[in-house]
């Protein structure tokens, strides 16, 4: 079973769009990982049937009990996060500014806080239309996106991939370089970067494969809207080059992905054009240099 | 007044509103726009100033002094965050999973782990005009943007009177770096896309502000394109529609190499105008 990941740094890119396309063209060889969790769309496009879900924790939260609170103030003077909230001499936990570090319930004199596990969101597993299967999540709203719940997706899509012998499992990463995106890295075959020759997908580009290759793991690259910006393309180009990344393929600017996802559509079912053809072709090119 | 640009899809326009709307409001007056997008900052690849200040940004970890450490395993007990542990006859320290809540320098019996700065991005404040623009850029391989947020929030508050116009350019989604960045804000425009995608992420951050009790608008970007929903979300739940930038690839052009899009297309200047107006309202309104 061999992993790949699509990543672009920047959102917008068209990093979902070709992710369901090759989940389309894949199959049923293919289990699906949506891995942006924090504004996933996946199901958008390859109609998951919510088949199971489950709640998610991680990290907790500070409670206080206002019958043992004695008002001492302790935890208001240890909280680094703007966490406790004094009202008319009663104190509270700030729900959103509390960091879950404890460190209150450990110096309160009556124990009166205690560390609630805290609900960040709820995780699915579902059949698609490919025939294959999609692990998917929601994060909640607010929510610490720390990676673990984009770390429990990605390895729910392994141990099914495994269990049913599937040959592949591609994971639709998360944006920019904190967390989520390393916990999307870990453990992948292959990456592959979806950007635009703009000076801020080119920028965010350089700064995720500066993250990319700390991972050491074999890149390739699609620059998407490659004719929007010609001279642009070429720099990028050349920066794939030296970095020694697979240039896979360059797509034009075409408004018939925005009309295929419009109407729910991965543009591989959507129309038969040439792109059609370079999104196979990108597909088979992956299959072909993956490790 | 701090108006606060987000979405919850990346790639909407975010950068492009925020960029334009503090270049067009600076032809009036005072701006201060701030990049809170730490993890890929944009707005100054269309924002070029001269370089008023800059300085590297820190958080605070515990550093382990062998000398009086008695190994009670304390520290490693205290910390949520796996942060640090012991080994053997060795307390180790990793910086990336620490969240500088202190517990394990604070509780320590014999004072060995003192709290001690480590680098974690930097700051950089420019002018331009009568823009005062300040980025915030995390280091490769620090995993935790809310730091860097709080701190370049707090730069920007010491820095600047209240009644001056603050643009912050936040991150993507709906989590906790967009809740740093949204936090302190009056009103937060939403910029989205009118397709399923948009829609879908837009409804994720509408629930996210008004979880904060935040005033949003909605500001719809390459309009045009994909359909109506988005327009009749808005309607639907009472979101004013601040503005319509038209979908084009003329203007996608225009983006790609860094240069502000306004100055070159009327309608999106008519847009930002409206954009303009909407704010003198709220101001004049003592909403703020």
């Amino acid at each position: 079973m061999k992993e790949i990941v699509v990543i672009s740094g920047k959102g917008g890119t068209g990093k979902t769009s070709l992710t369901a396309s090759f989940a389309v063209l894949g199959g049923e060889d293919v289990i699906v990982a949506d891995c942006d969790v924090d504004a996933a769309d996946m199901h958008l496009l390859l109609e998951p049937d919510f088949e199971e879900s489950e709640d998610f924790y991680s990290g907790e939260l500070a409670y206080i009990s206002q019958n043992e609170c004695i008002a001492c103030g302790k935890c208001f003077d240890v909280c680094r996060f703007d966490g406790i909230d004094v009202v008319n001499g009663s104190y509270t936990v700030n729900e959103l500014n509390c960091e879950g570090c404890g460190f209150c319930a450990r110096v309160c004199p009556t124990e009166a806080i205690t560390n609630k596990p805290l609900k960040v969101g709820k995780w699915h597993n579902s059949n698609i239309k490919t025939g294959s299967i999609m692990v998917h999540a929601r994060l909640g709203i607010g929510a610490d996106n720390s990676g673990k719940l984009v770390a429990k997706v990605k390895n729910e899509a392994k141990e099914i991939a495994e269990d049913e012998f599937k040959d592949y499992v591609i994971v639709d990463g998360s944006p920019g370089v904190g967390c989520p995106v390393v916990s999307s890295l870990s453990g992948a075959k292959f990456v592959v970067l979806v950007t635009e020759p703009s000076v801020s997908g080119f920028h965010d580009l350089k700064r995720v494969y500066e993250l990319v290759k700390k991972f050491n793991i074999k890149t390739g690259c699609i620059i998407n809207k490659f004719d929007i910006n010609k001279s642009i393309t070429s720099e990028i180009q050349k920066f794939l080059t030296e970095e020694n990344i697979v240039h896979i393929s360059s797509l034009p600017y075409d408004e018939d992905f925005t009309k295929a996802m419009t109407e729910g559509l991965t543009i591989v079912e959507y129309t038969n054009t040439n792109l059609k053809k370079l999104v196979i072709d990108s597909w088979n090119t992956i299959l072909k240099i993956i490790p | 007044m701090k108006i606060a640009i987000a979405s919850g899809k990346g790639g909407t326009g975010k950068t492009t509103l925020s960029t334009n709307l503090a270049a067009y409001l600076s032809e009036h007056g005072d701006v201060v726009l701030c990049d809170l997008d730490v993890e890929e900052p944009n707005s100054g690849l269309f924002i070029k100033g001269d370089i008023v200040h800059k300085q590297n940004m820190y958080k605070m970890i515990p550093e382990w002094k062998e000398d009086d450490c008695t190994l009670c395993g304390n520290c490693q007990k205290v910390c949520n965050f796996h942060a640090i542990i012991q080994l053997g006859p060795t307390i180790m320290v990793f910086p990336e999973l620490c969240h500088s809540c202190y517990a394990c320098s604070e509780l320590c019996p014999t004072s060995s782990l003192p709290m001690v700065r480590k680098k974690m991005g930097e700051l950089v404040h420019y002018k331009k005009g009568n823009i005062n623009f300040i980025e915030s850029r995390l280091d490769i391989g620090e995993e935790q943007a809310v730091p860097l947020i709080a701190q370049t929030h707090k730069f920007v508050d010491d820095s600047f009177p209240d009644n001056v116009i603050r643009i912050f350019d936040s991150p993507p989604g709906t989590s906790c770096p967009v809740i740093e960045a949204t936090k302190d804000a009056n009103f937060i425009i939403l910029v989205t896309e009118p397709t399923p995608f948009g829609l879908h992420d837009l409804k994720l951050a509408v629930e996210t502000m008004r979880e904060l009790n935040k005033k949003v608008g909605v500001v719809v970007n390459r309009y045009g394109i994909g359909n109506d929903d988005v327009l009749d979300y808005c309607e639907a739940e009472g979101i004013p529609l601040l503005a319509k930038i038209p979908n084009s690839r003329r203007i996608a052009e225009i983006y790609s190499s860094g240069n502000l899009i306004y100055k070159e297309f009327p309608e999106v200047k008519q847009q930002l105008e409206k954009i303009r107006f909407f704010i003198i309202n709220e101001l004049k309104e003592g909403a703020v």
